[in-house]
């Protein structure tokens, strides 16, 4: 590279510094770790939600909120999701103190997606209507499956009827962008199973659908069922067979599917979400969430007391902070943007990296590409069809 | 010291080993011995002092030998000096365990109070007594509630004949009995005999390499004396050196101007090969040689041999110089280079058994960082040509046709089984599936049976051990040695992958099981070989007629579809993770072969 472009690559590092550009942050994770129930497969920050501080851990969050703004800056956001745990846990007042601090510290910019977590079984017209009246739009419904026995079995605690009640408020309350989760390879879940729940999400005229194929992790009850031989999951092929299937389906019905695991109808793509498959900067307030702000992911603290003293101690409730190097936003910009259905962007790769995403990586993406795990279409490199199936055999190849 | 104080010294010398099954506590009963002696203080006192390897203690094994002096004060008020020589204790190292056998006048036998003599135990104490050794038995562990000391001093009578109304019933991890087994060796095992004055003859029972002092022989006097600036040599070699220096282990080394009859420890003298000083040998004087070596030295040749080939091809120069460091301390291993079209650029290694093998496999991943591919072991196999040429083949690769071959020759081991008689059956039937001969079979008592089979070696080095343990409970245990070469009706098997022969897979086996055999491997392959993004077939076939096949069906699906949020270092640890797991395959054509897949031959059974 010339001398000159080296210094005109200087030059903009240093006026992009000086601007504060690198700290914009215009989404904000906040994380209600409570439950009234524990499903069989979540290894998520969670606990039963009796017995717990509830108020005073709503008490840090908003400390916590207030810091964080007065720490890094940016108080008007794009995306806001309030996700579990079970936040639908909260009682009113609860959900009101929250709703409460929420405001107080954050302005939402115009065109704004404000979403929370809600469980079928704990929601009702007056829950809806609080949160209608906070400013939520968007409502993220635990489905996981249409079918009672395997929802008993998964240690839910609604049944399919609580489903149709929870849209059916949901939609009497005003709300116009609703989004359900389904799961797939659930244990004794057959195909037909799995798409008698797709068709009944589509019948309900969802806005947005994420499906998710169980992983089982440490520390589940899954988990302890399967070291004991206890736990028949679907076959390798079968899970393939219901991930296809549900393309098919969904992409039959006018949805757009795309990222992996998501569905929406053209405009209503999950905003908050795509902050992470961007490689952008978010907050994450409240026990166990992450942040990444800065060019630095954090970890928060996650046992519920820990996060309270913490806050109440040193203002901020960091249990690990990691400064990202230059390779791994690289990395990351790959791996996170490619399970986007429209890939990575060779120029907005240049923009943010400075260098040319082919000069890096154009061995691998044309080893791919030879493949038919990747195809280019002009700016954009993404998977292909068969790549969809096989996105950590791309992923990982550009880690270094 | 003069003539009179070196021969009462002589008198208060006690050299002695100890014999016992793995876990039979052993190394316990050593530490005991070097604790109660003071030895060691209490702050150097780790468990298992003598075991030194990390390898060696988490294994719970002794691979390389030690010798301790250590000084006792006994009940007479005299001093004595104790030299304590382990053993490793795997059939692997039997003539190893008879060498330091022979360094000795007495040994420890111990048994386990609940579990009684062992196979093993009884080979061993078979070497001891051939070596005229005293032996003084322990019956250790009777703090266990299921100790049964009355039952296994009979044994000890019965199966050994050795009279044990004397046994010191001992735990050592109580500390009972300690005492009791330091009076013992004063007052049973017999002082050094010979003269002091006579030509040298030290037998090196071990040996080691130093980077600073070349070899360091461990020796034990059995006539004569050594001093540092002496001349030497090695019996089997002639070669020359001149002593460095000499010295004692407490356990720390500590120099000595000389060494006399009865002492043991250790001689350095600019050595640069441990094939110099082979376990066994005898080191006398040049200018006084002793006219004939101490008896029982053998060259130990490897039994068992292997590929041996780095994931990495980069890391091949890593590869030689690991095995030239290991070689270094180890006069029976060996290597040479060998190269195979799936697999690259490797060596052919030999071993003395499959423990032996797995050692070294294990030292050069863990301690020179090489992430190793090792191919099924094989046994050396002589081969007669139509042509009347006699070829040795250790690589089933290297087989020649079979229309070139007159008769393929394999080596024969006498395997002698200790079961309880309830398993009787269930090992004969082990033995006859294992292409076995009947020898014999001795009932030691009521209870116990020792049968004698003359078995293939491959077959030894396949599964069988694995085998006899899951058929008889873990019950019995095994000992063998070599008896010749026998004919068998032997053809190679390849193994294809993808329509590709893959050499590191070839197997020699026997005709009557190659159907069976290769229906297993591909069975077992198929569950081993992770999907690829294209089917695989995995063939196994005799010259070129394919005699069983499997499939591994194409992957289908390996995408995170679970959401984390902005949890994006677990997504990259995951990522991380499988990139982890590839790194660990080597590509053969097209297909990634995990490590274990080369072994997949061993582990047939597993079902």
């Amino acid at each position: 590279m010339s001398e000159y472009r080296k210094r005109l690559r200087a030059l903009f590092f240093y006026i992009q510094k000086r601007l504060g550009f690198h700290i914009m942050v215009e989404s904000v994770y906040l994380h209600i770790p409570f439950c009234e129930q524990i499903c069989h497969y979540c290894d998520f920050n969670k606990v039963f939600i009796q017995n717990q501080p509830v108020d005073d851990y709503l008490h840090a969050m908003a400390a916590e909120m207030k810091h964080t703004v007065q720490r890094f800056g940016a108080r008007s956001m794009k995306t806001i999701y309030v996700g579990g745990g079970t936040p639908t846990a909260l009682n009113l007042q609860q959900l009101e103190k929250l709703f409460e601090s929420i405001h107080a510290v954050f302005s939402l910019k115009e065109n704004y997606e404000f979403t929370i977590e809600a469980n079928p079984s704990n929601v009702n017209l007056e829950k809806l209507a609080l949160l209608k009246n906070y400013g939520v739009n968007r409502l993220s419904i635990g489905v996981q499956t249409f079918h009672d026995g395997l929802l008993k079995q998964i240690g839910r605690d609604h049944t399919r009827k609580h489903i149709y009640s929870i849209i059916d408020q949901a939609r009497k309350s005003g709300f116009e962008n609703i989004s359900i989760d389904l799961m797939y390879r659930l244990p004794k879940q057959t195909i037909d199973m799995f798409a008698q729940s797709i068709d009944e999400a589509l019948s309900l005229q969802i806005e947005h659908l994420s499906a998710y194929g169980l992983q089982i992790e440490p520390k589940t009850v899954f988990y302890n069922q399967m070291r004991r031989g206890n736990l028949r999951l679907p076959s390798e092929d079968e899970e393939a067979d219901m991930f296809e299937l549900l393309i098919n389906k969904m992409r039959k019905n006018g949805y757009l599917h795309y990222e992996i695991s998501n569905f929406a109808l053209p405009g209503k793509e999950s905003r908050h979400n795509l902050t992470y498959w961007n490689n952008e900067h978010y907050y994450g307030i409240g026990a166990g969430a992450h942040s990444y702000v800065d060019g630095v992911r954090r970890r928060n603290a996650g046992p519920i007391h820990h996060y309270i003293n913490l806050i109440a101690e040193k203002k901020f409730p960091y249990r690990e902070e990691m400064a990202v190097t230059e390779q791994e936003k690289m990395e990351e910009e790959l791996f996170l943007g490619l399970r986007k259905r429209e890939g990575v962007s060779k120029r907005q790769f240049y923009e943010k990296f400075h260098r040319p995403l082919d000069e890096r990586y154009g061995a691998v993406i044309y080893h791919f590409i030879e493949k038919g795990l990747l195809e280019t279409d002009g700016d954009w490199i993404r998977l292909t069809e068969k790549g969809i199936f096989l996105g950590n055999e791309v992923f990982q190849a550009f880690l270094e | 010291m003069n003539q009179e104080e070196k021969l009462s010294r002589q008198k208060r010398i006690r050299n002695f080993s100890i014999i016992a099954h793995i876990d039979h506590g052993k190394s316990t009963i050593a530490d005991r011995l070097l604790e109660a002696t003071g030895a060691l203080t209490e702050r150097e006192m780790k468990e298992q002092a003598l075991d030194a390897m990390d390898l060696e203690r988490e294994r719970g094994i002794t691979i390389k030998l030690n010798a301790v002096q250590l000084t006792y004060k006994a009940k007479d008020g005299e001093e004595y000096i104790f030299h304590l020589i382990d053993t490793p204790g795997h059939v692997d190292f039997t003539y190893e365990v008879s060498r330091s056998l022979a360094a000795c006048e007495g040994a420890l036998l111990i048994v386990d109070a609940a579990q009684g003599i062992e196979a093993q135990t009884l080979a061993n104490v078979y070497l001891a007594l051939e070596n005229d050794l005293e032996i003084i038995p322990i019956i250790n562990k009777i703090d266990l509630p299921s100790a049964d000391p009355e039952r296994v001093k009979k044994e000890i009578e019965d199966v050994i004949g050795l009279d044990a109304s004397d046994a010191v019933l001992a735990s050592a991890k109580e500390g009972i009995g300690i005492d009791d087994i330091l009076e013992q060796i004063v007052e049973k095992v017999p002082p050094p005999e010979n003269d002091p004055n006579a030509p040298l003859k030290a037998l090196i029972f071990d040996s080691l390499y130093d980077s600073y002092r070349g070899v360091v022989a461990y020796i034990r006097i059995v006539e004569g004396t050594v001093r540092v600036g002496d001349k030497i040599k090695t019996m089997s070699t002639g070669k020359e050196f001149e002593v460095a220096e000499l010295g004692v282990f407490t356990p720390k080394p500590e120099p000595r101007e000389e060494l006399t009859v009865g002492d043991v420890g250790y001689l350095t003298a600019s050595i640069k090969n441990v094939s110099d000083t082979r376990v066994g040998d005898t080191i006398t004087s040049v200018e006084h040689p002793a006219a004939e070596p101490l008896p029982g030295y053998r060259k130990m040749n490897p039994m068992v041999f292997c590929g041996m080939y780095p994931i990495d091809s980069n890391q091949y120069n890593d590869l030689r110089e690991a095995l030239e460091r290991l070689e270094l301390n180890d006069a029976s291993l060996q290597y040479e280079p060998e190269t195979s079209q799936a697999l690259g650029f490797g060596f052919r290694c030999g071993f003395l058994g499959l423990l032996h093998m797995e050692i070294i496999q294990e030292r050069i991943e863990r301690e020179f960082n090489i992430d190793l591919i090792t191919t099924a072991p094989s046994v050396i196999y002589e081969v007669e040509m139509t042509d009347g040429e006699q070829i040795t083949v250790d690589n089933p690769a290297d087989m020649p046709p079979a229309q070139n071959i007159q008769a393929v020759k394999e080596p024969y081991v006498r395997a002698t089984i200790m079961s309880p008689k309830d398993f009787v059956g269930s090992v004969m039937e082990l033995c006859q599936m294992k292409r076995g001969d009947y020898a014999d079979m001795q009932y030691l008592d009521e209870n116990r049976v020792n049968i004698i089979y003359d078995l293939p070696l491959s077959e030894i080095v396949y599964d069988f051990f694995d085998q006899l343990k899951s058929s008889t409970k873990g019950y019995a245990s095994l000992d063998y040695e070599f008896v010749g070469y026998r004919e068998s009706k032997l053809v190679k098997m390849d193994i294809l992958l993808n329509g590709e022969k893959i050499d590191a897979l070839s197997i020699i086996v026997h005709r009557d099981f190659a159907f069976e055999r290769g229906k297993a491997i591909t069975e077992k392959l198929k569950d081993l070989i992770p999907r690829q993004q294209f089917e695989v077939p995995v063939q196994a076939a005799i010259g070129n007629k394919i005699i069983a096949r499997s499939t591994i069906k194409a992957l289908r699906k390996n995408v995170l579809s679970k959401c984390y949020g902005g949890d994006v270092s677990r997504k990259r640890k995951l990522l991380e993770k499988q990139k982890e797991g590839k790194k660990r395959m080597k590509t053969v054509g097209k297909v990634e072969v995990p490590q274990e897949a080369f072994m997949a031959v061993l582990r047939m059974n597993d079902e």
